[in-house]
C-alpha cells in the first residue's frame, strides 16, 4: 500500500519509478505483481483522438471605447458570446460562416472551430470580427482585429466528453457509401473504423475509476489540467468482461487546461468527409500505484479489450441497438479482421502512435519531478446509466415520427 | 525490363499528338496511367508507368522531349506530409496498394511508401489532417 503523499515525495525527490501503460504489462510478468507493486509508483496512460465535445474559453480584454460583443467570429467561425462582455466560447466543432456544410455531398468540412483551436495553440495570428447593440457603458458597436494566443487575458480550453473508456467500431452493411465521425465506411463491410487507445486509455487502465476521479491532474496536450466533472454521457454501468473492462463506451471525463501552455502537435483540427469539423486532442493521466490490485488493471492487454461493431448505416443512426460481433484491439490493430466470414480492412481514427508518445512525455515529466500527482476530489459517479431523449407533446404523450 | 513511374508535363501546344500510342509502338513500352489531364490550350500532366528496356525507355523519353513534353523522375503526384501525419490510421484502410501502411505494430506509425502509390488520391478526401494532398 502506499499513499498520494508518499508517491510524491518520490517525484519530488526524483526517486519514483514511472513505466507506460505499455511498458508495465511486460514489467509485472517479469517482477511479479507483488514485487512490482511495491516497486513502481506510477504508471503513465494516454489517448490522442478526435475529442468532438471540446472548445475553449476566451477573454479579449477591453478595447477603447469599450464593447459588450453580442455576435462574433474568429476567423469566419461563430463563437458564442452569450456569457460576460468580451469572453467567447469557441466549439471544436462549428462549421466556418457559409461553408456549404453536406449542400454538395459529401462536404469537405475544411475549416472550423477545432481548426481556429490548432491554430491559436500553434502561436498563429486569426482574425476576430464582433459586432454589438451598443450600451450607455459599452458604446461600441463594431469590432475588427487580428490576434494570437497570447493577446488573450485567458484562453482555457474545455472537454466536456473526453477519454471515452471504450469506443464502437463502425462498419457499414449497406450498398452505399456512409460517411461518419469515424470516416467514411464502404458499403458491404469492406472496411471498418475503431477509435481507442486501447491498453494505453487512460480509463481502460483504471476501469472502475479507483485512482482517475473529479480534481486528478491531466496532462492535456501538454500543459498541466484537471478532470473537472464527470464527462457528459458517462454511463458506468455498462457490460464489462471478467477484467471489469467494459465492452462498449461507459465512463468519460471532463477535462480543462491552459490553452496557453498546450503543444500545438497534441491540437489538431480535424476534417471529416460529409460530417464536418472536430478537434483531436492529446490527454495523458498518471495513474498511482496505490495498490497491488490497481497495478494489475494497468497490466490490461490490447487482446482483452473488447469493442461493439455497428452497422453506421442502420443500427447507429436508428438506434436499434444491435451489435454485429465484438473484436479485440489487438485484433483491430493488425488492419484486417474477418466479420461474416469476409475480411474486412480496418482503419483507426485514434492514434496509437501519439498516445505512446503521449505516455513517454508524461513519464519523463513525473521523473523530473515536473507533474506532481493529485488525488481526486470525489470520484466519479459508477452507478448510473444514460437516457435517452423522448420526444412529447406538451402533454407529455410520446409523439412518434 | 524495369518500370519506371514518369511525370510527363504537357506544354499548351502538343496535346494533339498520340504520345502514349508512339512509346507503345515504336518504343516497345508498356504503359499503365494513373493519372492524366491533357487539355487543349492548358498545361497538361500524365502520371504513369513505363516498362520496358533500359534502352527503349530512355529512347522513348528522348522522342517525348522532342515533343516539348518535360520528363520528371522525381516527383511523385501524391504527397505525404509527415509533419502533419498523426499516425490515427484513418489512411489504412482506404490505400489500395498499401502505399500507406503500418509496418510496426508496436509503434503503430504510418510509413509511405511512394513506388507503391498509384495515386487513386482516396488518401486526400480521407485524411482528417490534411496531411495528404495533391500536387496538381
Amino acid at each position: 500500500m502506499k499513499t498520494y503523499e508518499q508517491i510524491n515525495a518520490k517525484i519530488e525527490t526524483g526517486k519514483a519509478v514511472v513505466c507506460t501503460a505499455d511498458e508495465i504489462i511486460d514489467y509485472v510478468e517479469r517482477k511479479g505483481l507483488a514485487a512490482a507493486a511495491e516497486e513502481v509508483d506510477v504508471v503513465t496512460t494516454a489517448t490522442f483522438g478526435p475529442m468532438c465535445s471540446s472548445g475553449c474559453f476566451l477573454n479579449f480584454g477591453h478595447s477603447a471605447p469599450k464593447m459588450r460583443i453580442t455576435e462574433a467570429w474568429i476567423d469566419d467561425v461563430p463563437v458564442y458570446c452569450g456569457i460576460a462582455a468580451v469572453d467567447v466560447f469557441l466549439g471544436a466543432t462549428q462549421l466556418r460562416q457559409g461553408d456549404p456544410a453536406n449542400l454538395y455531398y459529401p462536404g469537405e468540412f475544411r475549416y472550423g472551430g477545432g481548426h481556429v483551436i490548432e491554430k491559436l495553440v500553434a502561436g498563429e495570428k486569426v482574425q476576430l470580427f464582433g459586432l454589438s447593440y451598443g450600451t450607455d457603458d459599452y458604446p461600441r458597436k463594431e469590432i475588427r482585429t487580428w490576434f494570437t494566443i497570447s493577446d488573450l487575458n485567458q484562453a482555457v480550453m474545455v472537454n466536456p466528453r473526453n477519454c471515452y473508456q471504450n469506443y464502437n467500431v463502425a462498419i457499414n452493411c449497406s450498398d452505399r457509401p456512409v460517411y461518419t465521425y469515424l470516416g467514411l465506411l464502404k458499403p458491404n463491410m469492406q472496411n471498418l473504423t475503431y477509435c481507442s487507445a486501447g491498453q494505453l486509455s487512460p480509463l481502460l487502465n483504471d476501469p472502475l475509476y479507483e485512482t482517475i476521479g473529479i480534481g486528478t491532474k491531466v496532462w492535456l496536450a501538454g500543459a498541466q489540467g484537471h478532470v473537472y466533472s464527470e464527462g457528459t454521457q458517462h454511463s458506468p454501468t455498462v457490460e464489462r468482461g471478467a477484467n471489469d473492462v467494459p465492452t462498449e463506451g461507459a465512463g468519460t471525463l471532463a477535462l480543462t487546461g491552459n490553452m496557453k501552455e498546450m503543444k500545438p502537435e497534441f491540437v489538431r483540427g480535424v476534417s471529416l468527409i460529409g460530417y464536418g469539423v472536430s478537434l483531436a486532442v492529446g490527454v495523458g493521466i498518471p495513474i498511482p500505484i496505490l495498490t497491488p490490485e490497481i497495478l494489475k488493471r494497468t497490466t490490461v492487454r490490447d487482446r482483452d479489450i473488447l469493442a461493439p461493431v455497428i452497422d453506421y448505416s442502420r443500427d447507429y443512426p436508428q438506434k436499434t441497438g444491435k451489435v454485429i460481433c465484438q473484436l479485440s484491439y489487438a485484433e483491430l490493430k493488425t488492419g484486417e479482421v474477418t466479420i461474416k466470414g469476409k475480411t474486412v480492412q480496418a482503419g483507426s481514427m485514434s492514434s496509437y502512435s501519439k498516445a505512446l508518445e503521449i505516455t513517454y512525455l508524461l513519464k519523463d515529466e513525473i521523473k523530473r519531478g515536473d507533474f506532481l500527482l493529485s488525488q481526486p476530489l470525489q470520484s466519479l459517479p459508477r452507478k448510473q446509466g444514460m437516457m435517452g431523449l423522448k420526444i412529447v407533446d406538451q402533454n407529455n404523450r410520446e409523439v412518434r415520427r | 525490363m524495369i518500370t519506371k513511374k514518369l511525370m510527363l508535363y504537357f506544354p499548351k501546344s502538343e496535346t494533339e499528338k498520340p504520345i502514349v500510342y508512339h512509346l507503345v509502338k515504336d518504343y516497345n513500352l508498356v504503359i499503365n496511367i494513373f493519372r492524366a489531364k491533357v487539355t487543349p490550350e492548358e498545361y497538361g500532366y500524365l502520371v504513369l508507368d513505363v516498362t520496358g528496356t533500359d534502352e527503349d525507355i530512355r529512347r522513348g523519353m528522348e522522342f517525348v522531349k522532342t515533343l516539348n513534353v518535360q520528363v520528371d523522375e522525381s516527383h511523385k503526384g501524391m504527397r505525404w506530409d509527415e509533419a502533419s501525419c498523426t499516425d490515427c490510421g484513418n489512411c489504412i484502410s482506404h490505400c489500395p496498394t498499401a502505399a500507406l501502411h503500418i509496418p510496426d505494430l508496436a509503434t503503430m506509425k504510418i510509413v509511405y511508401d511512394s513506388d507503391l502509390c498509384v495515386e487513386c488520391l482516396s488518401c486526400i478526401s480521407n485524411c482528417p489532417f490534411g496531411a495528404c494532398s495533391s500536387i496538381f
